[in-house]
């Protein structure tokens, strides 16, 4: 953290996108986070997949819950709405703001406690649903705001900074989302944001609830020797499946790559996927082979990075529940409150 | 690339743009600092070490920190800027120099001669102008006896003779030479020396261990078109007729006044001329605007005093009747590019010009002459007539004799002499010691972490986006009255803070620990102006393309370091840091430090008495990253 102000200066040479926006417009408030924090990391890969996507910032609602994670909001995308909800709870806020205005695009900010803990709930409901959103858990393993207790995700025999050994299960917050029907899941590091960015972009582009889980290292209290989310053991067990390019419809396609090692998938907004494929065997659209791919490797002890699992033909919560194109919270009066007669019409075809 | 070897003095001195671009290598941020503190006498301090007139150079250097400065760079990429469509400018650092000066106690006690016993070496120095005074000065402490001769009556050379009044008092010339001076100095003045012969043979003040040359560049370029002869009454070479103002034989001038040429002198003339009763002033010019040779500020000031440029213009012949000044005929010329890409002034072929005027002042340039050398003695000239001198050593071909100044190569500015006059004291007193010319003192150079706590460090890291302040001046109606009245009135202390914090710091170092990097991001993520990334090693020009904000100033190094743990290697680019040091807040272990960088320059005086640096601080102790 600092207590100096980010100077409004910045690079002459700064490139700008469609908006004319530079990535600094992106920015939020300086982070108060312990120096050398992986959510800041995070922080910053937001804003550079927010701005070379082009979204205007008041386009864009944040959500959080509580903890280190849920705290990030404030550091990015400072012109978008925001709410820091209460612990755990964030998916329900979520799941009301999109329900009220599908206009938006939603990001759900939580943490490893927010989540596979104390929201655990939550979180499976806002997945199977299929809420329009992006979910991303910046996951350390421990409680950094309390010191350094290990979190559900803290791997079975990984040990703390005090030396202390984790004897229960982690809770796999990838492997969970998959089997809770989630269409987009990815996992990245805070540490390669050249992973990360187009990971990002992607599960924006996507319609339906794209989940993201990003090993952020807590460098106060879980990055060390016997640690399995310090920067040194992701960075020696990161298995990357496959890398990721994201292409809006607009921009050609220039890129060439050796034949059967790509892989081309249209989103429903017309951007195109291109899957650069590092492990031959893995196939992201093959739920029950990747869940076993994953378990595998976890066994192992490795870390599987990369786009898991990918449902092209998602669809989300408002075509489930056939709602009207216009966002609830913009229809008048007389579309919200349509009268008698329209409920004894409707009474009448329940009859 | 190789990894940047931060041990070499001139990678964090090259840093430093403004101290890099400095002949004398003043550290200027250094003293920028003192100001903001209100420690004007340490500042003063801080440039008399390194050049010797800081309330003449306060006022009328050529200011090459200027155009280097930084904060000219980043100001193209501020919000702030963009959005007033103002100028990106940077920092009054030649005018914050007059704050110290104009606002410091009473110095003396600290400049008094560091008393060293007469080592019986004689010294001579020709011209008593900014580089003999500065060779002097750096070696009367050790012992020399240094006898300064001078044309003029009184000491200081072109600085008291060529810049009129309105810009550099006597009251300031009077000081700052006195300070030299009262270092054990002797000044002879209204002795002018005909004869080097003499002067070696001992005949001229006795016999000399060394001389030295500062005789300047005193001939004005003269202008020989028809009508030169028949109307020279009142056609006058300008820096003599700006020294005749100056010692005050020269009182008044025509009504209409042609000032020829483009250059600093011309200002100096036309703004001259408007004092001494020139009303109808107009200084016209061969090139274009842009490729005049005067200052844009010295163009300003004469705009703003209402003395139009006229440029493209060739002068073809002095008009006279009757022995009479008439005017000038010009012939208009536009600027085209030859075969070869080279500019050249074709004529337009429109009918010539005249400018009717009483008196015309030619400042086309300035000439060294030398018919006091005899060139018989072992003194090198080359083709052009100037003096074969090394530009390292100023030793000319005869052993003991040393140039410095305009008379070294050509008329240059005071900061140069003043750089000239300590290489060639330190070369002196190598040669009276018996040892290599070669054999030069390294650089006095400090590195010191600059932490003091983990969101606190000893000089002031804020970023402030102030625009650069205007130095006010003295109503013109009023300054037009009066020769002697200076027009600029300096800072005031309020306003020289707000323009000392302007000043980005740069002498304040980022150092990369490579061995205590965990590869975080965080000093990329909170770089405001992206000048870290960390990328697989490369050569130059194609790190250059790989780097997180576009890299196009080639001019400006890149810091690599040795890989670290992802065989990656951290690359700075130099170009637009803004030593603001966010990356050494944000990192975790201490990888980036910010360390003050102080280089001074060795100078001979330092031999006996090694520096007493003033520091912008105190007691910041060494966090280094070791």
């Amino acid at each position: 953290m600092t207590y100096l102000a980010k100077p409004k200066l910045h690079h002459p040479g700064l490139p700008k996108n469609a908006l004319g926006y530079t990535r600094r417009d992106y920015e939020g408030a300086i982070s108060t986070l312990c120096a050398g924090c992986g959510h800041d990391s995070i922080s910053a890969a937001i804003i550079q997949a927010f701005f070379e996507l082009d979204i205007a910032p008041h386009r864009v609602a944040k959500l959080s819950g509580i903890g280190c994670s849920s705290k990030t909001p404030t550091y990015f995308l400072g012109n978008s709405h925001g709410f820091n909800s209460v612990h755990g709870r964030m998916p329900s806020v979520l799941t009301g703001a999109a329900l009220a205005n599908r206009d938006l695009i939603y990001l759900g900010v939580s943490g490893d406690g927010d989540s596979a803990s104390i929201g655990l709930g939550q979180f499976a409901h806002v997945l199977r649903r299929g809420v329009n959103m992006v979910y991303i858990v910046e996951n350390n393993g421990v409680y950094g705001l309390t010191k350094g207790q290990f979190s559900a995700t803290a791997d079975r025999g990984s040990r703390s900074k005090r030396g202390a050994v984790n004897n229960d299960e982690p809770i796999d917050l990838v492997l969970l989302a998959l089997a809770l029907g989630a269409t987009f899941v990815a996992r990245g590091f805070s540490g390669d944001k050249t992973q990360l960015v187009p990971l990002i972009k992607a599960a924006v582009a996507h319609r339906g609830a794209a989940f993201i889980d990003v090993i952020s290292p807590c460098v106060a209290f879980n990055n060390h020797p016997g640690s399995t989310k310090s920067y040194d053991y992701v960075r020696e067990h990161n298995d990357a499946v496959n890398r990721l390019d994201f292409m809006p419809e607009r921009e050609p396609i220039g890129v060439e790559y050796p034949e059967g090692g790509t892989r081309d998938v249209v989103l429903h907004d017309g951007g195109l996927l291109r899957l650069r494929k590092l492990d031959p065997d893995y196939d992201p659209s093959d739920k029950v082979r990747a869940m076993s791919f994953l378990e595998a490797h976890r066994a192992r002890g490795e870390v599987v990075t990369g786009l898991l699992y990918l449902r092209p033909d998602s669809d989300d919560m408002h075509a489930a529940l056939q709602t009207v194109d216009t966002p609830l919270n913009a229809l008048s009066d007389s579309d919200l409150v349509p009268g008698n007669a329209a409920l004894a019409g409707v009474n009448a075809s329940l009859r | 690339m190789d990894p940047t070897d931060i041990a070499r003095p001139d990678y964090f001195h090259k840093v430093v743009d403004c101290q890099w671009a400095c002949p004398a290598h003043t550290p200027v941020p250094e003293y920028i600092r003192l100001i903001a503190a209100g420690r004007y006498g340490d500042a003063y301090i801080v440039n008399w070490r390194s050049n010797v007139f800081p309330g003449i150079l306060g006022r009328t250097c050529d200011r090459p920190c200027e155009p280097a400065c930084r904060r000219g760079r980043v100001e193209a990429g501020s919000p702030e800027h963009r959005k007033n469509a103002s100028k990106p400018e940077p920092v009054a650092i030649c005018r914050l120099k007059r704050v110290a000066a104009d606002c410091k106690e009473d110095v003396r006690p600290r400049l008094l001669p560091r008393a060293a016993p007469r080592n019986g070496k004689r010294i001579a120095l020709v011209g008593a102008g900014p580089a003999a005074l500065t060779a002097a000065r750096d070696l009367a402490p050790l012992g020399y006896e240094c006898i300064v001769f001078d044309a003029d009556p009184k000491a200081g050379g072109m600085m008291r003779s060529q810049i009129p009044k309105f810009r550099l008092p006597d009251r300031v010339i009077d000081e700052e030479v006195g300070y030299v001076l009262d270092q054990g100095i002797e000044f002879r003045g209204g002795a002018r020396v005909d004869s080097l012969a003499r002067l070696l043979a001992g005949d001229v003040g006795g016999r000399f261990d060394a001389v030295f040359v500062g005789s300047g560049a005193p001939r004005g370029r003269d202008l020989d078109i028809p009508g030169r002869r028949e109307a020279a009454a009142n056609i006058h070479i300008g820096i003599d007729w700006l020294s005749s103002v100056s010692f005050g034989h020269t009182t008044q001038i025509g009504r209409r006044v042609v000032v020829l040429g483009g250059g600093n002198t011309a200002m100096d003339c036309c703004r001259s001329s408007r004092r001494l009763g020139g009303e109808d002033v107009q200084v016209v010019v061969r090139s274009g605007f842009d490729e005049m040779k005067a200052s844009p500020w010295e163009k300003e000031d004469a705009m703003h005093e209402g003395i139009p440029i006229h440029n493209y213009l060739v002068p073809l012949e002095f008009t006279h009747d009757r022995g009479k000044l008439t005017g000038v005929t010009f012939e208009k010329v536009t600027p085209r590019s030859d075969a070869r890409g080279r500019r050249q002034l074709v004529p337009t072929g429109e009918p010539p010009v005249h400018f009717p005027c009483d008196d015309v002042l030619v400042a086309i340039g300035q000439e060294n002459t030398f018919p006091w050398i005899e060139r018989d003695l072992g003194l090198a000239f080359d083709d052009h007539g100037m003096p074969v001198v090394d530009r390292t050593t100023m030793a000319s071909t005869l052993p003991a004799v040393f140039f410095g100044g305009d008379a070294a190569f050509g008329p240059k500015n005071i900061i140069w002499a003043v750089a000239h006059g300590h290489e060639a004291a330190i070369s002196i007193d190598l040669r009276c010691r018996g040892e290599s010319l070669s054999n030069r003192p390294p650089p006095h150079v400090n590195l010191l972490s600059q932490k003091m706590g983990i969101h606190e460090w000893s000089y002031d890291n804020a970023i402030h986006t102030d625009r650069r302040y205007r130095v006010p001046l003295k109503d013109t109606v009023i300054a037009l009255k009066d020769i002697r009245a200076e027009v600029e009135l300096g800072f005031d202390p309020r306003v020289a803070y707000a323009e000392a914090q302007r000043c980005l710091n740069c002498d304040v170092q980022t150092v990369f620990a490579d061995r205590l990097c965990i590869e975080c991001d965080a000093c990329v993520d909170i770089c405001p102006m992206d000048c870290i990334t960390f990328t697989v090693n490369g050569n130059e020009a194609d790190l250059r393309t790989r780097l997180s904000a576009p890299s196009s100033n080639a001019a400006q190094d890149l810091y690599v370091s040795v890989p670290v743990k992802t065989g990656r290697v951290m690359v700075k680019d130099e170009d637009v840091c803004l030593h603001c040091g966010l990356c050494a807040e944000r990192c975790p272990t201490g990888a980036w430090d910010m360390q003050k960088f102080l280089l001074d320059v060795a100078h001979a005086s330092d031999r006996l008495q090694p520096p007493q640096m003033a520091t912008s601080h105190t007691g910041a102790a060494s966090l280094a990253a070791d």
